[in-house]
């Protein structure tokens, strides 16, 4: 009996077929939608697409333009900022909540509560709370101290600061579960053999849990890095970019521009910028992670 | 067999009395109460005639117009649509997407019965007409609250110097002299209302119509910015989002005065205010007494059932006849297109509009003149401008010659 190796390509026949429609969706919905996306950028599109090659006059006109050089840094500031205070706040949360402590499904409800809801309603409650009239700094005044002045959402220099209290108030809750369901994934010798060495608890937790829990730590980036990119709902409900242009965001600087300034064209080179940031970022790291694993393997 | 040949026949008949009225989804974003008030007249009237108007009205020009476009251009038109008639049907109308009413337009007269004559000009493209204009809405208005002024003892403005002059008096007694919302679109529409008002016509029609840079360089549009920058100094105090919220400030008497587009008259009327006791409208700030004629129109896409293409034609000419125009418009609070039907139950500030518009001191809209693109660079350019104080008067006219350089 010949026994040749069975061709590659029709192992696990069914599941391959099985495959095929993502296959295919991925392929010409994102793929391809992407290629289209970057080709008319190129050109001169308004209300609709239509093929009048511009060459590069739609970037150097984004470039020339405040409002997306004001997103981008707006973008920068807020997600460096949010990368580092949610993971932050979210570990420590998870491990206190991991100290054995009473109620601790119902702290775990009330923390996490605030990502069920939608980032509309969140930026609505976050608005009128920062609101000077009749939010916190209308509370402290009212306690006696006349002269407090809280009003982010009023300070053109830190309104985007006032998006990202909104934005940790949201997202910390998941950054927590996802911490505590790792936490809760350590084995408790692991624990006790730190124990029995000395080692100190917050030493134990930096040096020996955080590197155990690298998986979690990584699915969690992803999440919040995919939220920080994709930030637009968040804004138009509690600034809509206010004031002044202080708190635009790229996703918001080509929505304006697809639907409201009807020029698909500038749209289509903002969001060619976006997917390119995020490739810039991706790429690296995928083949950092992915590409030397054969070789370790 | 025979009981089967009934249930034909019966959906035989259903779909007869079906075709007979012919159902027509009308789309259009006039959802607040006295719009849609006004909606139901065009309803009611379209009808009576025997069709039947489907109602599909979205909340939000901005909203309602993506929608329609992405239906448009997908393939599924509905039958009648509302627009900003301009520069935005533009693109859809070199697409062939949308129906070339000229036949209608001759059939009813309308070259003669519009007026001002600009409307139809606007629906225009290549000697085609492809729009039905319905109303005229005019920004150019100050609206003055007397009871602000009359509180501190002083005389209430009949024209924006006097305005100005008395915004420190006003100022000092802590009230807000210019009630202005944080939205890019009042600060910009504001700004435009100084521009047509305060310097000379065709100065406003060769930096908007012939986009000429050089003028918008030019030290009469540099008045204009300095003027801009007085009116943000007066609205440093307010802090109202929404353009009917300001419009409370001056209703409410916080205010001195807020400049608005003639829509702000219903919510002096819901307050049961008073033109000339209560509060004043400057048409032109007092200054240049002239309207701007923008407004709303509706479009017909290209459709190819027979019936729907005959009902189509049969609200396109009713939405011009005499009787709906006149029912329309008293709800809408909006002047009517055609001159020639009384309206004699108007109140003052509209028999002003409707005197003006008979003397033809007008002015093309800037929704005529520029395309969506460069209206959405200004309205950020005075979002900026409004909101940082810091930006001076000569560089925000050197982002305006900018866009106007870019502009098609």
């Amino acid at each position: 009996m010949a026994s040749t190796r069975p061709n590659q390509l029709f192992r696990n026949k069914s599941a391959k077929i099985a495959a095929i429609p993502m296959i295919v969706t991925a392929l010409f919905v994102f793929v391809g939608g992407t290629a289209w996306t970057i080709v008319y950028s190129f050109t001169s599109s308004g209300l609709l697409p239509r093929l009048k090659w511009v060459g590069l006059d739609q970037y150097e006109r984004l470039w020339d333009t405040r409002k997306w050089l004001i997103s981008i840094e707006n973008l920068a500031i807020y997600g460096l900022s949010m990368l580092i205070l949610v993971f932050v706040i979210g570990f420590i949360l998870a491990a206190l909540i991991d100290q054995k402590i009473r109620f601790e499904n119902t702290i775990r409800t009330v923390i996490l509560y605030p990502y069920a809801l939608s980032f509309v309603v969140t930026g609505l409650v976050w608005q009128w709370i920062l609101n000077p009239e009749f939010g916190v700094q209308n509370i402290v005044r009212g306690w006696g101290w006349e002269t407090f002045t809280f009003d982010p959402l009023y300070n053109a220099e830190i309104a985007i600061f006032g998006i990202l209290i909104a934005g940790l108030w949201q997202g910390s809750g998941l950054v927590m579960v996802l911490m505590l369901a790792g936490l809760r994934g350590i084995d408790q010798d692991v624990w006790k053999a730190a124990r029995v060495d000395g080692i100190p608890a917050w030493k134990t937790y930096l040096l020996i849990v955080i590197p155990m829990m690298r998986p979690v730590f990584i699915t969690t980036l992803v999440l919040v890095v995919t939220g920080i990119v994709k930030i637009y709902d968040l804004i138009v409900a509690q600034t809509g970019g206010g004031p002044g242009i202080a708190t635009e965001v790229p996703a918001k600087y080509v929505y304006d521009m697809m639907f409201q300034a009807n020029n698909l064209g500038q749209g289509f080179a903002a969001s060619t910028m976006m997917l390119l940031t995020v490739a810039l970022v991706v790429i690296p790291w995928a083949i950092l992670e992915f590409g030397g694993s054969k070789n370790r393997g | 067999m025979n009981r089967y040949s009934k249930f034909l026949a019966a959906t035989a008949i259903v779909a007869a009395s079906s075709a007979s009225a012919t159902e027509l989804e009308v789309m259009h974003w006039w959802t607040s109460g006295g719009e849609a008030a006004a909606v139901q007249e065009f309803a009611a009237a379209f009808d009576a005639t025997g069709n039947t108007w489907v109602d599909a009205a979205i909340a939000g020009g901005e909203s309602a117009r993506a929608v329609m476009v992405s239906r448009l251009t997908g393939g599924d038109p509905m039958g009648a649509f509302q627009f900003n008639h301009g520069r935005q049907a533009e693109e859809l109308i070199e697409a062939g997407l949308l129906r070339d009413i000229t036949d209608i337009a001759e059939a009813e007269g309308w070259k003669d019965i519009v007026n001002p004559s600009t409307l139809l000009d606007a629906c225009t493209v290549d000697g085609r007409i492809y729009c039905a204009p319905v109303n005229i809405h005019s920004w150019q208005w100050l609206w003055v609250s007397h009871k602000a002024y009359e509180d501190e003892g002083l005389a209430v403005p009949t024209n924006w110097d006097e305005f100005v002059a008395a915004s420190d008096a006003l100022a000092a007694a802590g009230k807000t002299p210019l009630a202005m919302g944080q939205q890019g679109w009042q600060q910009s529409g504001a700004f435009n209302v100084m521009f047509a008002a305060l310097v000379p016509s065709e100065i406003y029609l060769a930096v908007y119509g012939d986009k000429n840079a050089e003028v918008a360089a030019g030290a009469e549009v540099a008045r204009v910015f300095a003027a801009a920058a007085d009116a943000r100094d007066m609205a440093s105090t307010s802090t109202v989002q929404n353009w009917n919220d300001a419009t409370n400030l001056v209703i409410t008497g916080q205010a001195g005065g807020q400049i608005m587009g003639d829509w702000a008259q219903g919510e002096f009327a819901v307050a049961e205010q008073v033109a000339g006791e209560d509060y004043s409208c400057l048409p032109g700030l007092g200054v240049t007494e002239l309207l701007g004629t923008g407004g709303d129109a509706f479009y017909f896409p290209v459709l190819s059932d027979d019936a729907q293409i005959a009902a189509q034609s049969e609200l396109a000419a009713l939405m011009l006849k005499p009787e709906t125009q006149v029912s329309f418009n008293l709800k809408k609070g909006s002047l009517p297109v055609r001159g020639d039907i009384d309206l004699s139950s108007a109140n003052d500030c509209m028999q002003k509009g409707l005197a003006l518009l008979a003397d033809g001191a007008l002015l093309p809209d800037t929704n005529m003149l520029l395309t969506s693109d460069t209206t959405n660079q200004i309205n950020t350019l005075f979002t900026e401008f409004f909101a940082d104080a810091s930006i001076s008067a000569a560089d925000a006219q050197a982002d305006f010659v900018k866009i106007i350089e870019r502009a098609e």
